[in-house]
């Protein structure tokens, strides 16, 4: 009786797994980033229609639950790109190796900025990243000027820089799973952070320590994680006039009736400002593709060519309508070379 | 004992007052409840209405292009696959240009091609493709507006802010109402939203990809779950001894009633995708995935109807010499048919709403293709919402709200039917 069941069960299982592998995959399946979303498929779409390839099918994953599918192994189960809102990490990339994912093209894609805004009913404010750090770190260097460290104290803008306005401190921002919040962190608190002698010289000695102080953010109320939804961030913002909010170029860009972003370091979270570098809160938009599906795959090649040109992600392609920031042109036409000769990654 | 018979109705009297007051009370607090019920439904229907009704209206602009043969047909073999290679984005665009030989300069051009939709090149293609003969000459072509016109039109934009704060520059204003003042501007069904699948251009956008989606997803899940549903539950009644194996699969089978959705999906992936190698995003895999999710539902919706089969009708089968499983299957099953679809419907409605679980197996998901069979790529309704709520585009604000009608649509239209075969074929005895 048992016997008869195993040799059933076994049946099923072999039955099931040499249909799925029998079968070949004939669309590109995408999975990555949700800040890459918004132009991945863009692309994906332009390119599902003005050529005799099927749409890619991009899945919005988050950065690192991406690179998990993506190093997964090689064959047509696992995904052909993943999209990332930050660089591969080390520990990525040999898992990739690990799993016999070897040739990796890596492509970046352009700029994304990420805007501190309040809504057009109060006034647009001028903050530095130290008091972005101050006003939103867990623990900050005590008021009282020695080098120790203290819950932070502050309840208003107005306490931690006498030329902001007096309001509460209310910032609406996504969660420690979002790619926005890593780079929020990184860019804005540790940018501010690193602006205080005493703490960026820890960097030297303790660095675990360094990074615990400059990327953790407080848990009293005065930040409020609201979701990946940044749309709803906008809505929240126009109730409440008072509050903060931290989003990506993209959705300040759609939403320019209702928000307005923060002067950072005194320049705007403007097109310009962030293709040129110099508005500080901004990051490199990536994607890597897995060299072993090229020709396995229908359509990779010719996927690739269509980012590849001046009019997807050239200074005005289609995907600065969408909110994207070009790279100049020096970095396109490298990164162009790597896509032509399908340059290895090495890391 | 005269005198302690009136002291016991006095004592009822003096508390009569308060009995009925107490009694008023929970009245008013029930009807209280009600109608906070029915403010807060109807404040999510008004929301939800208000915001999506004009979804299904478009704006379209009215072009007037022409043909050139030497761009579409240089060679005039009227051969379908050379026409429909043509660069039709450049005609529209020279079009374009040439109603509004004022606009100079690349950034305002750039702009000017911004009034219609970039699947504008796309309605010309077909329109050529089906009338070949008029290559050569000059047509006037409806083709929809862009998202930005569109919600101008809507009056979503207002148009007294200053132009720093709008979207829409002035420049683009003066174009749409000189279109306007031409009558080239009508506003029609939208016609693309219940036909298309997905598009990052909320003009192109459509929910007719998830629908099919949803279809195939609920057509597994029924295929799978009530015939294994109906079955357990028959076997659980009608045939199993009660022994402590039984009562722990009871007690199983409720507790899976309770368990979070989620908890479905991460199944799904651990057997369904990493063990059997499944393909991921694929109807057929969320539809075994909602089928553990709704499978208890059906089971004990189907005891409850079986049990509700009164015992008498049971015997009266066995002792006109009916076996045991003739009279299952003739007399108690038919009676019961009823409660268990209606318990299976109410299962099929609360898995077509059901997004979490599909989270995990790929199913959500930007696909643009329409699926054609329960092993393409597609994604779900409440999946097709969830990902147009998180669309930078203010146009798929009020195209979020109309999915969202759609869907209630479906669910409401499933439960009506589930209230009509009850009320219908429902026995009482």
């Amino acid at each position: 009786m048992n016997r008869k069941y195993l040799v059933l069960v076994s049946a099923a299982t072999i039955c099931f797994s040499t249909f799925a592998n029998a079968a070949s995959r004939d669309y590109i399946s995408i999975v990555g980033s949700s800040t890459v979303y918004p132009f991945a498929t863009v692309v994906a779409e332009t390119f599902g229609k003005s050529t005799r390839f099927k749409t890619p099918k991009i899945e919005s994953t988050g950065s690192g639950g991406g690179m998990k599918l993506f190093c997964a192994g090689v064959g047509i189960e696992h995904p052909d790109i993943t999209n990332a809102s930050r660089r591969i990490k080390k520990s990525e990339y040999e898992k990739c190796h690990n799993n016999g994912v070897k040739g990796i093209i890596e492509v970046k894609l352009g700029y994304d900025g990420i805007a501190v805004a309040n809504s057009k009913k109060s006034k647009r404010l001028e903050l530095s990243r130290k008091d972005i750090f101050l006003a939103l770190a867990k623990d900050v260097p005590n008021p009282d000027g020695s080098e120790t460290l203290v819950a932070n104290p502050y309840k208003t803008w107005k306490d931690v820089n006498p030329a902001l306005p007096d309001s509460k401190i209310e910032v609406l921002g996504p969660p420690p799973t979002s790619g926005t919040r890593d780079a929020f962190a990184e860019l804005a608190m540790e940018g501010g952070c690193k602006k205080i002698g005493w703490i960026k010289a820890m960097k030297k000695q303790d660095k675990k320590k360094y990074k615990s102080i400059c990327h953790t953010v407080r848990e009293d109320g005065a930040y409020i994680e609201a979701g990946e939804n940044d749309n709803l961030i906008v809505q929240k913002l126009e109730a409440n006039p008072d509050a903060l909010g931290v989003f990506g170029f993209s959705f300040l860009d759609q939403n320019t009736d209702k928000v307005q972003g923060s002067l950072v370091d005194g320049v705007a979270p403007e097109f310009e400002a962030i293709a040129s570098g110099k508005y500080p809160v901004s990051r490199s938009l990536y994607f890597y593709v897995k060299k072993a599906h090229i020709g396995k795959v229908p359509g990779i090649k010719e996927f690739l060519g269509e980012w590849d040109r001046e009019g997807t992600w050239g200074d005005e392609g289609y995907l600065t309508d969408k909110g994207l920031i070009p790279m100049p042109k020096a970095e396109r036409d490298e990164f162009s070379a790597a896509i032509k000769n399908m340059k290895n990654l090495e890391m | 004992m005269a005198n302690s018979h009136k002291y016991t109705t006095h004592i009822v009297r003096a508390g009569l007052e308060k009995r009925y007051k107490k009694e008023a009370r929970f009245r008013r607090m029930g009807l209280a409840a009600i109608i906070m019920g029915l403010i807060f439904l109807s404040m999510l229907f008004i929301s939800i209405i208000g915001n999506g009704y004009t979804a299904f209206w478009q704006t379209f602009v009215q072009l007037e292009i022409h043909l050139d043969a030497s761009v579409i047909d240089p060679e005039r073999t009227r051969d379908p696959e050379i026409i429909s290679a043509a660069d039709f984005g450049g005609i529209v665009k020279k079009s374009l240009r040439d109603m509004y030989p004022e606009v100079s300069g690349r950034r305002d051009k750039r702009t000017l091609y911004r009034l219609v939709s970039s699947g504008a090149s796309y309605y010309l293609q077909d329109y050529v493709v089906a009338n070949p003969e008029q290559i050569g000459s000059t047509i006037q072509l409806w083709v929809p507006a862009d998202d930005d016109v569109d919600m101008l039109m809507k009056g979503h934009f207002d148009r007294d802010k200053p132009e720093a704060e709008r979207r829409i520059k002035d420049n683009q204003i003066a174009w749409v109402d000189k279109l306007v003042d031409q009558g080239r501007v009508e506003s029609r069904f939208n016609k693309t939203f219940f036909t298309a699948g997905d598009s990052r251009e909320p003009e192109l956008a459509g929910i007719w990809g998830a629908a099919t989606g949803s279809f195939f997803t609920l057509v597994v899940t029924l295929l799978l779950a009530f015939p294994l549903g109906v079955a357990t539950a028959v076997y659980l009644e009608e045939f199993a001894p009660q022994n402590k194996w039984t009562d722990l699969i009871e007690v199983n089978i409720n507790n899976l009633a309770a368990v979070p959705s989620i908890v479905f999906g991460l199944l799904g992936l651990a057997v369904f995708i990493n063990f059997f190698g499944m393909p991921r995003s694929a109807p057929l895999v969320g539809g075994m995935v909602l089928t553990l999710m709704t499978l208890p539902t059906i089971i004990i919706a189907s005891r409850a109807a079986l049990k509700s089969v009164p015992p008498s009708i049971r015997e009266a089968a066995l002792g006109i010499g009916a076996s045991k499983m003739q009279m299952v299957f003739h007399h108690v099953l038919p009676l019961a048919m009823p409660g268990m679809l209606t318990g299976t419907i109410i299962g099929m409605a609360q898995a077509l709403g059901e997004s979490a679980p599909l989270l995990m197996i790929g199913m959500v998901a930007f696909i643009v293709d329409i699926p054609t069979s329960a092993m393409d790529p597609s994604t779900v309704l409440p999946v097709q919402i969830y990902l147009w709520a998180d669309s930078p585009e203010r146009a798929f604000v009020e195209r979020t709200s109309a999915a969202i009608m759609v869907l209630l649509m479906f669910l409401i239209t499933m439960n009506a039917l589930a209230v009509l075969l009850r009320k219908k074929f429902e026995r009482r005895w």
